[in-house]
């Protein structure tokens, strides 16, 4: 382990040393917390300009390119920008609660950061049931944004707040799911427990969690889960631009609104950072000769590529219907986390070897095709004619 | 009593309060999850974080949000205050909550963990909640699990049958 691997554990030591002995307590968690505070916003920050600017390229144009050199200071003159507007509460709106509903919902967005190992050594609590906090923190996130959605007074903001709730229930249960079949394998609810299990190499190979089959379909279901978790494109519905205007944060202006932005983003950096300590292995290096790169730069470069994934699907996929995304909830997502949850109990409990990768590629590849055949018969789909357009 | 204890204690026991004698519904609901999200913390606060998770998960993160939509659903959260009951239903009110309180009060007190100081606080993994789970309990898990299955598939043909019935 190289000192660079470890610094910013080594700086927090470093100061906490320094301090006088009482507030040194005091002065070790405020280094946990601060800059968990600065990093995820800084990043949301630079994730917007590279949204804008990848959704921009992606529809053959050039983005926002003219605040600071390639537009890379838009973010400041947006923040400024939702500083000086004009707060508007509407007149019959529940004010407390309308108040109340931003703040809860940036709250809860930070504390799943609490648990994530975001390099070695480096999480904030190293929680006996950390995943499950991690899922227990997001089951408030629905209240709050039914709390925005109640408060407006606004039929459209209730209609985004009904979608919103019935979505994240919907997928919070193949998102659950698909991270037991990791718990199974792993034997530990632990987030570090669980990267430190993924943790090594046989060949050139990472022992991550995706490089299995269970695990591979398992990763798929939890992105599409934790998109749809997420309110992001292509689940996007409780938004909704065209049809209820902007959901349950229509009647949200200036920072309140941002801070809405804030925390959708800070939760969609968690709950990638959470596929990424399942699925990814977490800190560890993909390769086995990349191991003197340090932990923390794997992680975050991890998920800079997972948010980068997220932009593409945003920018190619149209938007679902309600029946269609409670139709894929239930009837596709839920039996295919189920039928990983088995086969990764199969291989925990065949022999290594050959038969176990047999039986597991059989177990997913049989229920894929099975549930799409029957998703296909049941509603009809067929391939889509154009009768004006071709 | 440490001062953790006194603060979760202080903003569950106000949730509870506001539950009770707020008047519009949804408000109600909200700070019936307040008081919920406080009874987690404290379980996290004792040690117990099975516990406290799962009161996080299933209270605040599901049956709040239930009643909210039950209420939303069936009288419209902003109808006008609901007139409090009247007094002769208060006073049985307070005799159950007064007759609840004493009974605990009375088993946590003639309880033994009182009476024998200096044992230590078991400790009780999720490892160990699990195996327990899945080994010396693993008949009433299953029970458990069938009568949940038969419920959901309850549900469903309830729902069911009201969706046809109105077509």
């Amino acid at each position: 382990m190289q000192p660079s691997d470890q610094v910013f554990v080594l700086l927090k030591h470093w100061l906490v040393g320094r301090s006088p002995a009482v507030m040194q307590p005091g002065v070790s968690i405020l280094l946990t917390i601060v800059p968990i505070l600065l990093i995820f916003p800084v990043l949301f920050a630079v994730t917007t300009v590279l949204e804008r600017k990848g959704l921009g390229r992606i529809q053959n144009r050039y983005g926002p390119n003219r605040v600071g050199p390639y537009g890379i200071l838009q973010p400041l003159a947006d923040g400024l920008k939702s500083l000086t507007k004009e707060d508007i509460v509407p007149s019959s709106a529940d004010r407390t609660v309308h108040f109340l509903a931003p703040l809860v919902l940036l709250a809860v967005a930070f504390l799943p950061y609490a648990v994530l190992p975001m390099g070695r050594n480096m999480v904030a609590v190293n929680l006996d049931s950390g995943v499950l906090f991690f899922f227990a923190i997001g089951a408030i996130s629905e209240l709050s944004v039914f709390m925005a959605g109640w408060s407006s007074r606004n039929k459209y903001s209730l209609l985004g707040a009904m979608r919103a709730v019935a979505q994240m229930i919907s997928y919070e249960v193949p998102l659950l799911l698909s991270s037991i079949a990791v718990i199974m394998a792993a034997g530990s609810l632990s987030t570090v427990e669980i990267v430190e299990k993924q943790s090594g190499f046989s060949g050139i190979f990472p022992h991550w969690y995706v490089l299995t089959p269970w695990g591979f379909a398992g990763f798929i279901l939890f992105m599409i889960a934790a998109t749809a978790e997420t309110n992001r494109s292509p689940f996007d519905l409780p938004e909704g631009e065209s049809e209820i205007i902007a959901g349950y944060y229509i009647e949200y202006s200036g920072f309140k609104f941002a801070l809405f932005f804030l925390g959708e983003y800070l939760g969609m950096f968690a709950i990638s950072g959470l596929g990424i300590t399942l699925f990814l292995g977490g800190w560890s290096a993909p390769l086995p000769f990349l191991t003197w790169v340090p932990s923390w730069i794997w992680f975050f470069g991890k998920l800079l590529g997972l948010i980068i994934g997220f932009i593409w699907v945003r920018g190619t996929l149209p938007r679902l219907r309600m029946d269609q995304l409670m139709n894929f909830a239930w009837k596709f997502m839920l039996p295919m986390a189920l039928v990983v949850v088995v086969s990764a109990g199969a291989w925990r409990f065949l022999p290594q070897g050959v038969t176990r990768w047999l039986v597991s590629m059989v177990f997913i590849a049989a229920a894929y095709v099975l549930l799409a055949r029957g998703v296909e018969t049941r509603n009809k789909i067929a391939k889509r004619t154009y009768r004006f357009a071709e | 009593m440490s001062a953790p204890f006194i603060i979760l204690a202080a903003v569950t026991l106000v949730g509870a309060c506001a539950a009770m004698l707020l008047r519009g519904l949804v408000h109600c609901a909200l700070a019936l999850a307040v008081a919920f999200a406080g009874i987690g913390a404290l379980y996290l606060n004792l040690g117990a974080q099975f516990l406290g998770l799962a009161q996080l998960l299933v209270y605040v993160g599901a049956i709040a949000v239930l009643i909210v939509f039950v209420v939303l659903l069936t009288r419209g959260g902003d109808s006008d205050s609901p007139p409090l009951s009247p007094a002769p239903r208060q006073f049985t009110g307070i005799l159950v909550a007064g007759a609840i309180f004493a009974i605990l009060a009375w088993a946590i007190f003639h309880s033994f963990a009182i009476h024998t100081p200096g044992m230590p606080a078991p400790q009780a993994t999720i490892r160990q909640l699990g195996a327990a789970l899945m080994e010396s309990y693993a008949l009433p898990l299953e029970v458990i699990g069938l009568m949940l299955t038969a419920a959901l598939i309850g549900a469903v043909i309830v729902a069911m049958k009201e969706k046809q019935g109105t077509q």
